[in-house]
């Protein structure tokens, strides 16, 4: 039985590492490129998870609001570089973090006064809503699974675009020597714009395989964007890499710390006390390692600036 | 013009006046407000203007390593929080003494700072940053699996501390004179500390560091000292907050409360010896204005903000040095 | 009768009017302080418009005077709600506080509510720990005493002859309450017990362990969005199959089964009220309720409904003289009103003293999934607490 429950905590690490990358991706790069600090992002989270419950509830088709959401959220992260962020890349990291932080409180507000206050529900398509048997007598949520393999997805296609393409060159060139990628002909402007409509992309499709799991509401972004940032610092800031090791590190950490911790600590203290100790702790050990990544290597895993 | 007015301009540009023309009937009209609330029958707004001194006094600490030091800390709500739950566990076991309590935030927000400041001190820009949240984040977790002291449901305290004098802190116009006097001699002492050679060289260090070190400064030092006066400070607030909402929660110390801090000293100017105070009074003004009139009033708050940011990039008291040259 | 003699009374009669209106006040103030944002958020918007719509019948009057209620999001954040409640009370200066929905939140807002000599009367929130030593003549609580639900559900699992459970609820007062009153009347092994942080939504971690324990009946408190997320995930792993899910009303209410549809049919649950009963205020209740607001509606609705109906019923009794708070507490405490239970009584430590019942969740002859009333499983129930009660006078 042991065994078992450690494979599906591995699968569930995996599954949340995962869809932390997608978010710790469009962060990393706006951050290393654009040396721009968003407190924002979750809010393009949210409005992608809000988005996609919205569309997919009136078509009827999980898919279909999946495919309408995430280019809808681009087009609003579009928007939202094109008319205030573009203005903070200028500033130094203090502003930034001013003006993201109005525009995190802005956008709360807004999806509170067009969807209310109350969460709205999200489901996963019914051909994923029951289990897989994947080892006998062991079976595990079909739409976990899709969450999974929807990650790796995505990885690779972020590898095959940052390796294989000339944009992707561009966007490792910006994100190593800003000035000299510039120097060399790179077209800024629009690659920002790019960047940023795809890191909302990104979000928009955490923000929708999670929504079935989680809750869609006002404020979903703000948890994940702190755990989103210690990612980025322990993968390196600038580097996709990272991110995604970083994310599965910490997706690790935390799903491991939350089942094994309490049960450890069950066993030691009895089920009040460990369901205290517990979670904080599981919390507190991410923290460790981050700073432990820092203390080894301070610019962490795979810094872009070499 | 060859005359500096004495009240405009100082000796040095390191040097911050505390522009008693203004201060002194700022000063005044604080005094007035609890008469002026009672009258009124709003006898609810003197606790609003206290809670409001409180975190003017947290985010004039912050601005001291912030704004002075260049030091950007992502975990001051921290100290904060170690101040507000040392009175609130000291009174739980007992001990409800102001004289006892109140110090003993102040030296136990300095120490925690001082052990924090002495490992992040060691790093640079986004990764001190970051690991200043980290240790924050880590007592935030630590308090919240505390369930002696409440945990995540919070410690309510029995009542306000007991200051003895005659004074009975229970009485909201009372405590109100005491938070006031307490941010007048907090806000002196650090005017003074900022007008001595150890604020020039603070400054000196938040223009650059590498210069000063040059020079021959022992920076780590001088920013230790100040990382730790700062987080003192910061806990005598946090005693002050436990005490106005007689209330402690581990969500004192989250990283959204640093991030509040660190909001109303870049509104209300960073490096300004006024930013904390007009930031925290410009934040949570507008925050009890706004509840009163719409549900929505998050948005205005932040469209304030963003106006504050595009508008007036060095904060509210940039407007006002911006004016006064003219 | 000679004329004096006659006119003596009416004219002291009429001076006591006078008296009487000159003491009273010309409106009722209630601070509606609950949860209306986030996964907790349909029980408070359910408690606040079961509360209106009884001040509605009422035409806007509470015991004949017109009523003023300011509704207040507590954020769930018991420091939203502290600071909230203190505007309430010392701003608005509201006569009646009601609404908190969860039991952390009204142990931070408690204290200072009843020094400042407000009535609350409690449309959901039971803590144990007003029950017993921390009881309070200005609390009141017109719905359960927390460990009630979860100890008819501990009886009902025994008598149904499940012989080891596996326990979930999230970690907060009143999870632990419900456990403690599960295992009060369970008599079986309980094979885990499990309590989660009180915003988790994800129940991964908790389905591995509960698959691990083999255990063959699972008994949760996940109130609201909690038990809307855990019953999808329970159903999405499969384990509805090998276990059988037991809920209180809270997991298992008109809410849960909007949300979660054909999974909930099967689930037995207990409840002090159900949308069935038959009595003439419940009838009127959920006709009005429906038509108001287009839902059926949750025990959460029925308790706010019936807060309002104590508060209207005690302000009627003391001639609208709400200022003199020892006469409105006897009032209080008398509750003279038309429960949508049933006959409604206080027990000493101002919690009630009620029947509870089984439910089923069911398809019903329209196709719609709902509650209906099988059973009762505890008659004139008391709570375990109010032995440790010494209400001061």
């Amino acid at each position: 039985m042991t065994g078992i429950l450690i494979f599906e905590q591995l699968l569930n690490g995996l599954q949340f590492g995962l869809m932390l990358f997608l978010l710790a991706a469009g962060l990393t790069l706006v951050f290393g490129i654009m040396d721009m600090i968003n407190l924002a992002h979750g809010s393009l989270y949210m409005i992608g998870a809000y988005l996609i419950a919205t569309i997919a509830g009136a078509s009827g088709s999980f898919w279909v609001g999946l495919g309408a959401g995430i280019v809808a959220t681009a087009v609003v992260g579009m928007l939202l570089e094109l008319t205030v962020l573009r203005r903070l890349y200028q500033r130094d990291h203090l502003s930034q973090v001013l003006g993201t932080f109005a525009i995190l409180l802005m956008a709360n507000e807004v999806v509170r006064m067009i969807w209310g206050a109350q969460p709205i529900p999200l489901n996963p398509p019914e051909s994923l809503a029951g289990p897989v048997e994947l080892l006998p007598g062991f079976t595990y949520p079909a739409y976990r699974l899709f969450i999974i393999g929807v990650g790796l997805a995505v990885a690779l296609l972020l590898y095959l675009l940052v390796t294989r393409t000339r944009v992707g060159m561009q966007v490792r060139a910006g994100a190593s020597n800003r000035e000299m990628a510039l120097a060399m002909g790179t077209n800024v402007r629009w690659l920002f714009t790019a960047l940023f409509a795809f890191g909302a992309a990104l979000c928009a499709v955490a923000g929708g395989m999670l929504g079935p799991l989680l809750a869609v509401q006002v404020g979903m972004g703000e948890s994940i964007l702190i755990l989103a940032f210690v990612v980025i610092v322990i993968g390196g800031i600038g580097s996709i890499r990272g991110a995604l090791l970083g994310a599965l590190l910490v997706g690790l950490v935390d799903t491991a710390g939350r089942t094994l911790i309490p049960m450890l600590f069950g066993r030691l203290m009895g089920p009040d006390a460990a369901a205290n100790a517990g979670p904080a702790v599981a919390s507190i050990l991410i923290y460790v390692l981050m700073a432990a990544v820092l203390f080894w290597k301070p610019r962490g895993l795979f810094p872009a600036h070499g | 013009m060859t005359t500096p007015s004495k009240n405009d301009t100082a000796p040095s540009i390191l040097d911050h006046g505390l522009r008693l023309r203004w201060s002194v009937p700022l000063l005044i009209a604080l005094v007035l407000l609890p008469a002026i609330a009672t009258a009124l029958d709003e006898g609810f707004y003197i606790g609003v203007a206290s809670r409001i001194l409180i975190f003017a006094l947290a985010a004039t600490s912050l601005n001291l390593i912030l704004g002075f030091g260049g030091m950007v800390s992502f975990g001051h709500a921290a100290f904060v929080g170690v101040g507000a739950y040392t009175v609130g566990i000291l009174m739980q076991d007992g001990v409800d003494s102001a004289w006892i309590a109140w110090p003993a935030a102040f030296v136990l927000g300095g120490l925690f700072a001082f052990v924090i400041g002495l490992v992040s001190l060691r790093t640079q820009g986004v990764y001190f940053i970051m690991i200043t949240l980290a240790f924050a984040q880590m007592l935030f977790y630590l308090m919240v699996s505390l369930k002696a002291y409440g945990g995540e449901d919070g410690l309510s305290l029995a009542s306000r501390s007991q200051l003895g004098l005659g004074l009975d802190l229970a009485d909201d116009a009372q405590f109100y004179y005491v938070v006031l006097a307490l941010f007048v001699l907090a806000f002196v002492a650090i005017q003074r500390l900022l007008n001595a050679r150890f604020g020039h060289v603070l400054q000196g260090i938040r223009e650059n560091e590498v210069r000063m070190a040059a020079i021959g400064f022992p920076v780590y030092r001088y920013k230790l000292v100040a990382f730790t006066i700062a987080g003192a400070i910061a806990g005598l607030a946090g005693a002050l907050l436990a005490n106005q909402g007689s209330f402690v929660s581990p969500s004192l110390l989250q990283w959204s409360q640093s991030g509040m801090l660190m909001i109303m000293v870049i509104l209300g100017g960073v490096g300004h010896l006024f930013g904390g105070l007009a930031g925290a009074v410009a934040f949570l003004l507008i925050e009890e204005v706004l509840v009163a009139y719409t549900i929505h009033w998050q948005f205005g708050l932040g469209a304030v903000l963003l106006a504050v940011v595009l508008l007036a990039p060095n904060g509210l008291m940039s407007l006002w040095r911006r004016r006064a040259r003219k | 009768m000679k004329r004096s003699t006659r006119i003596l009374p009416a004219a002291a009669a009429a001076l006591a009017l006078l008296a009487g209106a000159a003491q009273a006040a010309d409106k009722v103030k209630v601070g509606l302080l609950s949860t209306l944002s986030g996964p907790g958020s349909s029980l408070g918007i359910d408690i606040r418009d079961g509360f209106q719509l009884a001040l509605k019948q009422g035409g806007g009057k509470l015991g004949g005077l017109p009523a003023e209620v300011i509704v207040a999001d507590d954020q769930q954040s018991p420091d939203a709600a502290k600071q909230t409640a203190d505007r309430l009370i010392k701003r608005d200066r509201v006569d009646f506080m009601t609404g908190v929905v969860f039991s952390n939140i009204m142990l931070a807002v408690g204290q200072p509510i009843f020094q400042s000599k407000t009535f609350y009367v409690s449309a959901n929130a039971g803590p144990s720990q007003y029950a017993g030593a921390q009881c309070n003549p200005y609390f009141f609580n017109v719905a359960w005493q927390n460990d009630n639900l979860h100890e008819a559900v501990g009886k009902t699992v025994t008598d149904k002859g499940f012989k080891k459970v596996a326990l979930l609820a999230p970690n907060y007062p009143a999870g632990k309450d419900a456990l403690a009153g599960f295992k009060r009347f369970y008599k079986g092994e309980v094979a885990l017990e499990s309590y989660t942080p009180l915003n988790q939504l994800d129940y991964g971690a908790e389905l591995s362990k509960i698959r691990a324990s083999g255990a063959d009946a699972v008994y949760i408190f996940l109130p609201g969005g909690l038990g809307v997320n855990f019953v999808k995930q329970f159903t999405g792993a499969g384990l509805n199959k090998e276990m059988k899910l037991f809920a209180p009303g809270f997991s298992a209410d008109e809410d849960v089964i909007r949300a979660v549809g054909d999974a909930m049919v099967g689930i037995f649950n207990s409840s002090h009220w159900a949308h069935d009963l038959d009595n003439a205020a419940n009838k009127r209740f959920v006709a009005d309720f429906q038509k108001e607001y287009g839902r059926v509606p949750t025990l959460y609705a029925s308790q706010g409904y019936d807060a309002a109906r104590l508060i209207d019923a005690a302000v009627r009794d003391v001639g609208g003289k709400i200022e003199d708070k020892a006469v409105l507490g006897k009032a209080l405490k008398a509750a003279n009103f038309e429960s949508v239970r049933g006959p409604f009584k206080f027990n000493t430590n101002h919690y009630p003293v009620q029947d509870y019942h089984l439910r089923e969740i069911v398809k019903d002859a329209q196709g719609r999934i709902t509650n209906r009333t099988v059973g009762k499983v505890f008659e004139a129930h008391a709570d375990a607490y109010v032995g440790d009660c010494k209400m001061p006078s």
